[in-house]
């Protein structure tokens, strides 16, 4: 079945706040192999003029994930996560993520288009804090494969 | 300067990273872990997280900038999943970068050539970065 073009514009509602951790962008420094002290001690990022630890730029993947499943638990979209491979991913920033941050996204659909058999849908989450705050913008476009 | 070329950076990939970056990241699909999953979907085996690939060439990036929140913009098509084997070796990813334009509000453009196994892994992979 391809996907639904009329849910082009389509905003969901905001997901629940995200609580990012120091020792989570720790984590995740780590695990992407970022040394850089900033990502691990709050005095060097201070220095750096941001009030505690700052993650690396992929790091809103994390956080934006509540906001993709809220397009694959959308019956009505009809996303069949099991054919879908991811496309594309850009991010644009306001600043970098902060531990301390709550951060909540709104995810909208930007374009579906169908071409040669496969489904491309993009969409844009933008990342907030609760009180409204831009942090950063993140848009993916997922490939949706065709069946056969 | 426009036209500069990047210290090309590598990156070691092994089996034990993608399972690091599995649990810190918090996507646990099998295709990045599980050979069995892999062959089953037509994988010729377990494959690096596409954001896994995307991290190791925002790394690259930052160390250019020479900040870790030097990114102002950062995108990448995935075109090719990075293999990674089951032993100690496991792959290289190699990320080479060109300065493609320099404005004078302090930004620049770069345009980054990601590989592994000597083919291109990502497509379309561009950063702009706020210099000092």
């Amino acid at each position: 079945m391809p996907l639904d073009p009329s849910f082009v514009g389509r905003e969901y509602p905001p997901t629940a706040p995200y609580q990012v951790g120091r020792e989570k962008i720790r984590e995740f420094a780590t695990a992407i192999g970022a040394t850089d002290a900033a990502h691990h001690d709050p005095a060097a990022a201070r220095e750096l003029g941001h009030p505690d630890v700052i993650a690396p730029p992929t790091f809103p993947v994390v956080v934006t994930w509540a906001a993709t499943q809220q397009l694959i638990n959308d019956p009505a979209l009809g996303l069949d996560f099991s054919r879908v491979v991811h496309g594309d991913q850009r991010f644009a920033y306001t600043r970098p993520v902060v531990a301390g941050d709550e951060l909540v996204c709104v995810n909208t659909v930007e374009q579906i288009i169908a071409r040669a058999g496969n489904d491309f849908i993009t969409t844009r989450t933008d990342v907030r804090t609760v009180d409204g705050e831009p942090v950063a913008t993140a848009w993916a476009r997922l490939v949706v494969r065709g069946e056969g | 300067m426009a036209g500069d070329e990047l210290s090309t950076q590598t990156y070691r990939v092994t089996r034990a990273d993608l399972v690091r970056y599995a649990g810190a990241a918090g996507d646990f699909n099998p295709i990045h872990w599980s050979d069995r999953v892999a062959g089953t979907v037509g994988l010729p085996g377990v494959i690096a997280h596409g954001m896994f690939t995307m991290a190791l060439a925002g790394r690259a990036v930052t160390t250019w900038a020479g900040r870790p929140d030097a990114v102002v913009e950062y995108g990448v098509r995935f075109t090719r999943p990075v293999v990674v084997p089951d032993d100690e070796e496991g792959t290289d990813v190699t990320v080479a970068g060109v300065v493609k334009e320099r404005s004078a509000d302090g930004l620049a453009q770069l345009e980054l050539t990601v590989t592994a196994g000597g083919e291109r892994v990502l497509a379309q992979a561009r950063a702009t970065v706020r210099l000092p």
